[in-house]
C-alpha cells in the first residue's frame, strides 16, 4: 500500500499532547500515507522513537524526511533533539488554511487545552488560561466519577431530558456540582449531557470573550471527534451546525507536517531520541524512605493502631450499623457492643448509594440472622437520601462521626485530618470539643480522586501507582495548588525527564502539601496538634502517610481502618444512642424495597427550583434540589430573624418614579447594592426615572457571560455583565455606573478605599460590552466620600451628559441622597438589633454572616442565609455591629471601607457567647486573602471559632451544610457560658 | 540579641544605633536599577544586601508563611526573605529587612503587614522591618530617606532605565556576545563611584553621563537581523524580576526576540501624578498635590534628558515622555484608575504597540486585582484600536508551570513571526529611527 519512490522527501508531523501522540506522514502531493494515534503514558521519547522506527520499517527507503514536532508535551524534547517545533494552535491554523480555507472559527479541544481560532475578520487565536482546567482530562475525570467509559457517557447523553447547571469554570468546581446530583439520584443521562453542556459553556465563556462565534465552524481534537453529543452540545449553544472533518484528530500533526521545511536524517533523529537522556533537572525534594529497613520500621509502627475484628458468624447479639455515604465511596461498618468490627464494606459510589446499601443490608440479614440491629446511624453527603430510604435512626454530621472514631484510637486526640476522595476535612479538638474545622475550599478539592485519575491515565491502579513512589530517589516538587494545576506541573516534570516513580512520590507529597498549606495552613511556631489521627482512603497509601509525617516532622496514628473511620464513628454513635430496637428496614421490608426517581419543577415560588423526587416503597419520599423547605414542609420559610432577607426587601422598595428627564438605568451589582438608596434618591430628585436591573439569575449571568475578559475575577463582578446587558436589552438609553476609587468614609480604618475591582469595574464594562453602542454608559470617576465637594464635582460630570441640570438642583438632590443613605444604614441597624433582641429572648444562636453588601444577592450567596436560618438561628450582617466598635489597631493595613466592618464585627463578637461569625468569601477575591487571616486572628485571640465559606458560581450547598452543622454541633458542645469568663469548667453538653 | 524597642503597634523600631552595623536585606527586583539604588544606600552609610537567592526553598517559605491566595509577588518576596534568614548567612541579631510600601487601594500596600505577620509566625519577630515609602505611611528612626538620597535614587532610576533600554536594543544583535552586559557593569560601577563622591545626580551631570552612556552603546559592533520585537508589561514585580517571571527575558532571548521593558521612572511618575489627579477628581489634598506637581516637574526634566539624549543617536529607539504615554489612553481608560499599575499598564501596552513592539506579554500574578481591569480588561479595546497589537496575558503563581506559560508565549510568537514575515511595515516600525548598523536608513531630520 505504501509506495515510496527513491529520492522523494516525505513530510512527517508529530503532535505530542498531554496524553497522546498523533503522527502523520505526507507524500509529495501532501496526501496522508500513514497516520497513527496512540497514548504515550508519559513516556514521550520512548514512544516517539518507536513511532519513527515503525515509519522506517514500513517505508524502508525513506531515510530522510522533513519533520516537525508540535504539542506542548513535545516542546522540551524538540529543543533537546534539535527538531523544529511548531506551536500547536499555530499548527492547527496552518492545517486549516490548507484543508478548510473557508472556515470561520475553529474550536479545538485537547487533553487539557481548549482553543478557539477566529480565522476571518481579524485573525485571532486563543487558548485557555492556566486557570481553566483541561477539557479532555476533565471529561476523563467525570467519567471516572460516574464509573463509566467516555463512550458510555456519550451514549447516555443521547437520551438526556434535562440539563442541570454545572459550574463551567474549572473541573474541580464541576465535580462538586455533579456529586450532589449523583447523591440525589438524578438520572445519569441527564448528568452526562449536563457535563457536555458545562464544557461548552466553559469554552465559550473562557475563550470567546465578547467575540461572537459564527459562520462556518469546525470542531477538532479528540473529545470533539469521539463524542458526538459534545458536538451537538456546541451546536445547540452556538445555534449552528459545526463540522467535524475527517482528519479532525490530526490537524495539529498535519499542520506540523505542512510547516516542516528542514530535512532531517531519520536514523540520526532516532539515535538522538534514544540517547536523549533527559537532563533529569527538575526541582526535587528528599526521598520518602531511606531504604527498605526504614520502610519496614514505618510499617511496624503503624501496624499498632488497630481495632479488633470479631467473628460475625458466631456472634448472636446486639449490634449497631454505621453508614458513611461519602462523595465517592460508600462505607458500612457493623460493630458489636464492645466496638469490635463484625463486618465492613467499602465500595465506590457509582453515583447512587441506595442500591449499594440495599444490597449490603439484604446480604447481611441473610447471612447473619442471629444478629439483632439495635441502632443505625448515617453520615456523609448521602445522609439525607439514605436516611429516608432505609429509615435509619440517626444522621450525624461527618466531622462528629470522625471524631468519635478517632477518639477510640487515641483518646487524647487533638487533631484529625481526613483526606478522602473529594474532600479534605480537618478539625482541631480543644477540651473535647471540635473547635476549629478546616474543609478544603472548592478550589483544592479532589485530592484522592486526583491520584486515582492520574494513576488511570498512566495505566496503573491507585495503590500500585502510589507504591511506585515509596523508594523514588528524587521526588518531583509539584507545588501545592489546586489539582488542576498539578496536571500541568506533571507535564512539566515529564518534560524535564522525571521518572514515573519520582512523579508518583511527588504527587503523594503534593496531596499532603495541598492539605497542609491550602487548607490548614499551619506554621512552624504553632504545631497543628500533638496527637494527630489521620484517616480517609488516601492515607491508606503509605507514600501519602510518610509524606505527611515528613512534612510535619511528627509521628501520627493511622488506624488500620483509616478508610472506614466515618462509618465506624457512626456505628459507635449508634451504639451509644441505642434505645431498644432500630427503626431501620427489616428483612421483610427490604425484600419489598423499591426506589424511583422523578424530576419536577417546583411551582411554589418564583425560584422554580428543579426538584428531584425520590420515592421509596412504603411511601417514603426524599426531595432534593430545593433551596427552601417549602416543597418539603409546604410552609413558607420564616425570615423574621434573617437580616439578609430584610435588606433585600428594603432595596426592593426603591422603585422607579416617572420623571421629566427620562429613564436612567442602574446595574444592581457590587457596590450598587449599598449605594442604591443614595443614587436612587439623587437621580430621582434630579428628575430621572431610575430603573434598576432585574434580579440576578443564572440566565441573566449567562446572557452577559460572553463579554467577561478575565475568567479569574470574582463572581459578583462577572455577574455585573449580565445586569448591564439586561438594561441594554430593556432599551434603557442611559446607564449610570460610576468608577469610585473611594467609598464612604466611616472613620473606622486607615483609609476608605473600594477594592480595585469594585472601584474600577465600570471600566471593564465599558471596554468589553459591544452592545453598549446602543446605550450611553456614564462611568466617570466620582467621589462620594466628601459631602461638601460632591455636588460641584458631580455637577461638572453630569452636565456633560445633561447640560440642563443645574448646580442648585444637584445640591438639593445630594442633600437628600446623603440623608437617604444614612437612613438606609440606620434602618438596617435598627432591624439588626431587633433581630438580636428577639433571638436573645428566644435563646437562639446569632450568626453574623459577614461579607460585602452585594453578598445579599441570592444568586451570589446561593441561599446560604436561608440555609442557616433553617437551622433555627438568627442572622445579622457585619454592618449592624461594626458601628459600635471604635477604631482599633489591626495587624494589617485597614484601608477598605467594607473590610473595616469585618474587623469591627469580629472584634465586637469576641466576647459574646451567643454570637458567631461566618465569613462569606468570593472565590478569587484577592482582598479577602488578607481579611480572612485578620478576622481569624481577631477571633482566635478570644477563643472563638472562625468559619469561612467560599462562594463562586457553584450552587452546591452540601459542603456549606457540613460546615455549618459542624459549627452548630460544636457550639452545642461548648459550655453554656452566658457572661462567664475563661474559667475552665468543662462540662460539655451532650 | 539586644533588646528591641517597639512602637505602639508592637513593631520593632529600626533605631539609629542599628543603622550603624545592621545589614539591611532588600529583595531584588529590576537588577540594573536596584544595584544602582543599592550603592546610593551604601554610600549613605547603610549596610545593604540585595537578595538574589532563588529555588524551591523561596516559594516553599512563601507558601508556608503567607496566605496562599495573596499575590505572588508578596509570596515570593517574603519567601525570599525568610529563606535568606534561615540560610545561616546572616547574623540575625544584626539583620534588618526592607520592603517598599506603595500606598493606594491595592493589596500591595499590605505587603509590609504580611511580612511582619510571617516573621512573627516563623519566630523572627525581633527583626526590624523598614518601610521604604514616599507617602509617609511609616517612618523609621534609623533609616531616613533623605532628600539627597531621593535625588540620587531618582538619578539611579533614570540611569537604570537608560542602561536597560540600550542593552535591550543592542544585546540581540551584538557581534561579540556579552558586550552590552559588560558595558552595563562598567557603567553601574562608574556611576556608583560618582554617587559616592556626591556627583552624577544633578540634571547637568546626568546629561553628560547619559550622553557618554548612549555613545558607548552605539559603539558596540552589531549585526542587525529582523527579529520579533516583544514588549513586556504588567505588574511591576513580575515584569522586572526574573524570580517572578521564570526568567522571561532569557526565554525570549532564546526565541530570537528583541525586547522592550518600559522604564521604572514612568511608574514613579505615575505614582506622583496620581496625587495630582486625585486632587483634581475629588477636590481634596490640594497641598500634597502642589508638592507632587513640583516633584513631577523635576522628574519630567530628568526623563526629558534621557529622551533627548537617546534621540541624538538615531540607531536607538528613544522612550516616549510620560505625558505622551498618558495621552495614549485618552478615551480608553480613565486616569482615575490608579490602584496597582492602574492606567499606566494600559498606556504601556499602547506605547509598546506605537513603538513597534506590538507583540506584548502582559505579565501578572494570578488573580491580580488591578490587572483584571487595566490588563486583561483592556486587551480587547486595545486590539480594536490597533490591529498591530498581539497581546498575550500570562499569569504567574507558585504552581503555574513554565511549560504552559512558554507554550502560550510561543503561540503569540508564532503569530508575531507570521506578521514579521508578511510585514511590509517592518521598516516603518522603526518610525524613522533606524537600526544601529544601518546608517543608510538614517533620516536627516533625526540628526538635529
Amino acid at each position: 500500500m505504501l509506495i515510496y519512490r527513491k529520492g522523494l522527501i516525505l513530510k512527517i508531523g508529530l503532535d505530542i499532547g498531554s496524553t497522546t501522540i498523533k503522527c502523520v506522514v505526507l507524500n509529495d502531493k501532501k496526501e496522508i500515507i500513514y497516520k497513527s494515534y496512540q497514548r504515550h503514558y508519559s513516556q514521550i521519547t520512548h514512544h516517539t522513537s518507536k513511532l519513527l522506527q515503525e515509519i522506517r520499517r514500513i517505508l524502508p527507503g525513506c531515510r530522510q524526511a522533513e519533520l516537525a514536532i508540535s504539542g506542548s508535551a513535545g516542546m522540551g524534547m524538540a529543543d533537546q533533539c534539535a527538531i523544529p517545533f511548531v506551536q500547536e494552535v499555530y499548527a492547527t491554523r496552518i492545517a486549516a488554511g490548507r484543508l478548510m480555507p473557508d472556515a470561520d472559527v475553529i474550536i479545538e479541544l485537547g487533553g487539557e487545552d481548549a482553543k478557539i481560532l477566529f480565522l476571518t475578520d481579524g485573525m485571532e487565536v486563543r487558548m485557555n488560561g492556566s486557570c481553566a482546567g483541561g477539557t479532555g482530562a476533565f471529561m476523563d475525570q467525570m467519567a471516572t466519577l460516574l464509573n463509566i467509559s467516555l463512550d458510555e457517557m456519550n451514549q447516555q447523553a443521547e437520551s438526556a431530558e434535562k440539563i442541570y447547571t454545572i459550574a463551567s469554570r474549572c473541573g474541580v468546581f464541576a465535580k462538586s456540582d455533579i456529586q450532589p446530583l449523583l447523591n440525589q439520584g438524578v438520572r445519569k443521562s441527564d448528568i452526562c449531557a449536563s457535563i457536555f453542556a458545562a464544557v461548552v459553556n466553559q469554552t465559550i465563556a473562557g475563550l470567546a470573550q465578547g467575540r461572537p462565534i459564527r459562520g462556518k465552524i469546525v470542531y477538532l481534537g479528540g473529545p470533539l471527534t469521539f463524542l458526538s453529543q459534545l458536538d451537538k452540545s456546541f451546536d445547540t449553544a452556538l445555534k449552528t451546525t459545526g463540522i467535524c472533518p475527517e482528519e479532525s484528530l490530526y490537524y495539529v500533526a498535519l499542520g506540523a507536517a505542512f510547516a516542516a521545511d528542514r530535512t532531517l536524517n531519520l536514523e540520526e533523529i532516532i539515535r538522538n531520541l534514544e540517547q536523549y537522556k533527559v537532563t533529569g533537572q527538575y526541582d526535587a525534594i528528599s526521598p520518602l524512605f531511606a531504604g527498605k529497613a526504614d520502610y519496614d520500621e514505618f510499617l511496624r509502627r503503624h501496624g499498632q493502631a488497630a481495632v479488633a475484628f470479631a467473628e460475625p458468624a458466631t456472634y448472636a447479639g446486639l449490634a449497631a450499623i454505621g453508614i458513611d455515604a461519602g462523595s465517592t465511596t460508600v462505607k458500612v461498618v457493623v460493630i458489636d457492643r464492645e466496638g469490635e468490627i463484625l463486618c465492613s464494606h467499602y465500595q465506590p459510589n457509582t453515583g447512587n448509594p441506595v442500591p449499594i446499601i440495599k444490597d449490603f443490608l439484604q446480604d447481611f440479614y441473610e447471612r447473619f440472622p442471629n444478629i439483632t440491629i439495635q441502632a443505625t446511624t448515617v453520615t456523609g453527603y448521602g445522609e439525607d437520601i439514605v436516611r429516608n430510604a432505609f429509615r435509619i435512626d440517626h444522621g450525624i454530621v461527618e466531622t462528629m462521626a470522625h471524631y468519635k472514631a478517632a477518639k477510640r484510637f487515641m483518646p487524647e486526640v487533638d487533631f484529625i485530618i481526613d483526606i478522602g476522595g473529594q474532600d479534605i476535612k480537618c478539625f482541631k479538638i480543644r477540651k473535647n470539643v471540635i473547635d476549629n474545622i478546616f474543609l478544603n475550599e472548592a478550589c483544592s478539592s479532589g485530592c484522592g480522586s486526583f491520584l486515582q485519575t492520574f494513576a488511570n491515565a498512566l495505566d496503573y491502579s491507585i495503590s500500585d501507582f502510589a507504591a511506585l513512589g515509596l523508594f523514588a530517589d528524587k521526588p518531583v516538587d509539584l507545588g501545592s495548588r489546586c489539582t488542576v494545576f498539578m496536571n500541568s506541573s506533571v507535564k512539566q516534570a515529564q518534560k524535564d525527564g522525571a521518572s514515573i516513580e519520582n512523579i508518583s512520590a511527588g504527587l503523594s507529597i503534593s496531596v499532603v502539601k495541598n492539605a497542609l498549606y491550602k487548607v490548614i495552613r499551619p506554621t512552624a511556631a504553632e504545631p497543628i496538634g500533638r496527637n494527630i489521627v489521620v484517616q480517609g482512603g488516601t492515607f491508606l497509601n503509605d507514600a501519602v502517610l510518610r509524606a505527611f509525617e515528613q512534612e510535619l516532622k511528627v509521628e501520627v496514628v493511622r488506624p488500620n481502618i483509616a478508610g472506614l473511620m466515618g462509618a465506624y464513628g457512626a456505628a459507635l454513635y449508634a451504639m451509644e444512642h441505642a434505645k431498644g430496637n432500630s427503626t431501620v428496614l427489616g428483612p421483610q421490608e427490604m425484600a419489598e424495597f423499591s426506589h424511583t426517581v422523578n424530576s419536577v419543577l417546583c411551582g411554589q415560588c418564583s425560584n422554580h427550583c428543579q426538584l428531584t423526587v425520590n420515592s421509596f416503597s412504603g411511601g417514603r419520599r426524599f426531595i432534593s434540589g430545593n433551596r427552601c423547605e417549602r416543597p418539603v414542609t409546604q410552609k413558607t420559610a420564616d425570615d423574621s430573624l434573617n437580616l439578609y432577607h430584610y435588606k433585600l426587601s428594603l432595596l426592593k422598595g426603591y422603585k422607579p418614579v416617572a420623571g421629566q428627564r427620562g429613564k436612567i438605568g442602574l446595574p444592581m451589582g457590587l457596590n450598587m447594592y449599598e449605594l442604591l438608596p443614595f443614587w436612587h434618591t439623587l437621580l430621582t430628585r434630579l428628575g430621572f426615572e431610575v430603573i434598576t436591573s432585574p434580579d440576578s439569575s443564572r440566565q441573566l449571568y449567562l446572557d452577559g457571560q460572553a463579554t467577561i475578559p478575565s475568567d479569574t475575577v470574582c463572581f459578583p463582578a462577572k455577574l455585573l455583565h449580565g445586569h448591564v446587558q439586561a438594561l441594554i436589552e430593556q432599551g434603557i438609553g442611559t446607564i449610570f455606573y460610576p468608577c469610585m476609587t473611594y467609598n464612604m468614609d466611616e472613620g473606622k480604618g486607615d483609609n476608605h478605599y473600594n477594592c480595585p475591582v469594585v472601584a474600577y469595574y465600570p471600566e471593564v464594562i465599558a471596554a468589553n460590552m459591544p452592545d453598549l453602542e446602543k446605550s450611553t454608559l456614564i462611568y466617570d470617576y466620582v467621589g462620594v466620600h466628601n459631602e461638601k465637594i460632591f455636588p460641584a464635582k458631580f455637577h461638572s460630570i453630569f452636565s456633560k451628559y445633561f447640560p440642563d441640570v443645574r448646580l442648585e438642583e444637584v445640591r438639593w438632590a445630594a442633600k437628600a441622597a446623603y440623608g437617604a443613605y444614612a437612613d438606609y444604614l440606620s434602618e438596617i441597624r435598627r432591624q439588626g438589633w431587633k433581630i438580636v433582641g428577639k433571638a436573645r429572648d428566644a435563646g437562639r444562636q446569632i450568626i453574623v454572616l459577614a461579607g460585602r453588601p452585594y453578598h445579599i444577592d441570592p444568586e451570589i450567596n446561593h441561599g446560604i442565609d436561608k440555609l442557616i436560618a433553617a437551622f433555627g438561628v438568627a442572622i445579622i450582617s457585619e454592618d449592624v455591629i461594626s458601628e459600635d466598635v471604635p477604631r482599633f489597631q489591626t495587624k494589617v493595613l485597614n484601608q477598605w471601607t467594607y473590610h473595616a466592618r469585618l474587623y469591627g464585627a469580629a472584634r465586637y463578637i469576641a466576647d459574646k457567647t451567643d454570637m458567631n461569625l461566618v465569613q462569606l468569601v468570593s472565590f478569587g477575591c484577592g482582598v479577602d486573602a488578607i481579611t480572612t487571616d485578620e478576622v481569624r486572628d481577631i477571633l482566635d485571640q478570644e477563643g472563638k471559632i472562625y468559619t469561612q465559606i467560599k462562594i463562586d458560581e457553584i450552587t452546591n450547598l452540601g459542603a456549606v451544610r457540613i460546615r455549618l452543622r459542624s459549627l452548630l454541633a460544636a457550639l452545642e458542645q461548648l459550655p453554656v457560658a452566658a457572661g462567664q469568663t475563661g474559667v475552665e469548667q468543662n462540662h460539655g453538653r451532650r | 540579641m539586644e533588646d528591641v524597642k517597639r512602637n505602639e503597634s508592637g513593631n520593632v523600631i529600626f533605631t539609629k544605633e542599628m543603622a550603624k552595623d545592621y545589614t539591611i536585606l532588600i529583595p531584588m527586583m529590576a537588577p540594573i536599577h536596584f544595584s544602582l539604588i543599592k550603592s546610593v544606600f551604601v554610600h549613605s552609610g547603610y549596610k545593604v544586601e540585595l537578595l538574589t537567592n532563588h529555588g524551591p526553598g523561596v516559594v516553599e517559605e512563601g507558601l508556608k508563611y503567607v496566605h496562599n491566595d495573596t499575590c505572588y509577588p508578596a509570596l515570593l518576596v517574603i519567601g525570599q526573605m525568610l529563606d535568606a534568614l534561615k540560610s545561616g548567612k546572616y547574623d540575625l541579631s544584626r539583620t534588618a529587612l526592607m520592603i517598599s510600601q506603595t500606598g493606594g487601594g491595592c493589596r500591595a500596600s499590605n505587603y509590609i503587614f504580611l511580612l511582619r505577620k510571617a516573621l512573627k509566625k516563623a519566630g523572627y519577630d525581633s527583626i526590624p522591618v523598614i518601610s521604604l515609602n514616599m507617602s509617609g505611611l511609616e517612618s523609621n528612626q534609623g533609616f531616613r530617606f533623605t532628600l539627597p538620597m531621593i535625588f540620587k535614587t531618582v538619578a539611579g532610576i533614570v540611569y537604570g532605565d537608560a542602561l536597560m533600554l540600550l542593552s535591550n536594543q543592542v544585546k540581540p544583535y551584538e557581534v561579540n556576545k556579552g558586550d552590552s552586559c559588560r558595558l552595563v557593569d562598567h557603567w553601574t560601577e562608574k556611576l556608583a563611584r560618582q554617587f559616592n563622591q556626591n556627583e552624577g545626580f544633578s540634571l547637568k551631570q546626568l546629561r553628560i553621563n547619559l550622553n557618554d552612556i548612549v555613545s558607548s552603546f552605539a559603539q558596540i559592533a552589531i549585526h542587525r537581523t529582523r527579529k520579533i520585537k516583544v514588549g513586556i508589561v504588567g505588574e511591576i514585580y513580575v515584569k522586572y524580576a526574573s524570580l517572578g517571571n521564570n526568567n522571561l527575558e532569557d526565554f525570549l532571548a532564546g526565541q530570537d526576540c528583541e525586547i522592550m521593558v518600559p522604564g521604572l521612572l514612568d511608574f514613579v511618575l505615575y505614582s506622583v501624578d496620581a496625587v495630582v489627579g486625585r486632587a483634581k477628581l475629588y477636590g481634596s489634598g490640594q497641598l500634597k498635590a502642589k508638592v507632587a506637581a513640583v516633584l513631577k516637574h523635576y522628574l519630567m526634566q530628568m526623563q526629558g534628558a534621557l529622551i533627548e539624549t537617546v534621540k541624538m543617536y538615531p540607531g536607538f529607539k528613544a522612550p516616549s515622555s510620560f505625558e505622551h504615554t498618558k495621552s495614549l489612553i485618552d478615551g480608553v481608560i480613565g486616569t482615575g484608575c490608579e490602584m496597582g499599575e492602574g492606567w499606566l499598564l494600559t498606556a504601556e501596552m499602547m506605547e509598546c504597540v506605537n513603538q513597534g513592539y506590538g507583540n506584548i506579554i502582559c505579565t501578572q500574578p494570578f488573580g491580580c486585582l488591578p490587572n483584571h481591569i487595566c490588563g486583561k480588561g483592556m486587551i480587547r479595546k486595545i486590539k480594536g484600536l490597533d490591529a498591530r497589537a498581539n497581546i498575550v496575558p500570562i499569569d504567574y503563581d507558585p504552581s503555574a508551570t513554565r511549560v504552559n506559560q512558554e507554550n502560550r508565549i510561543k503561540l503569540m510568537l508564532s503569530v508575531a513571526r507570521e506578521n514579521l514575515d508578511s510585514s511590509i511595515s517592518q521598516d516603518m516600525d522603526y518610525g524613522g529611527g533606524a537600526a544601529p548598523a544601518a546608517p543608510k536608513w538614517r533620516p536627516a531630520t533625526q540628526l538635529s
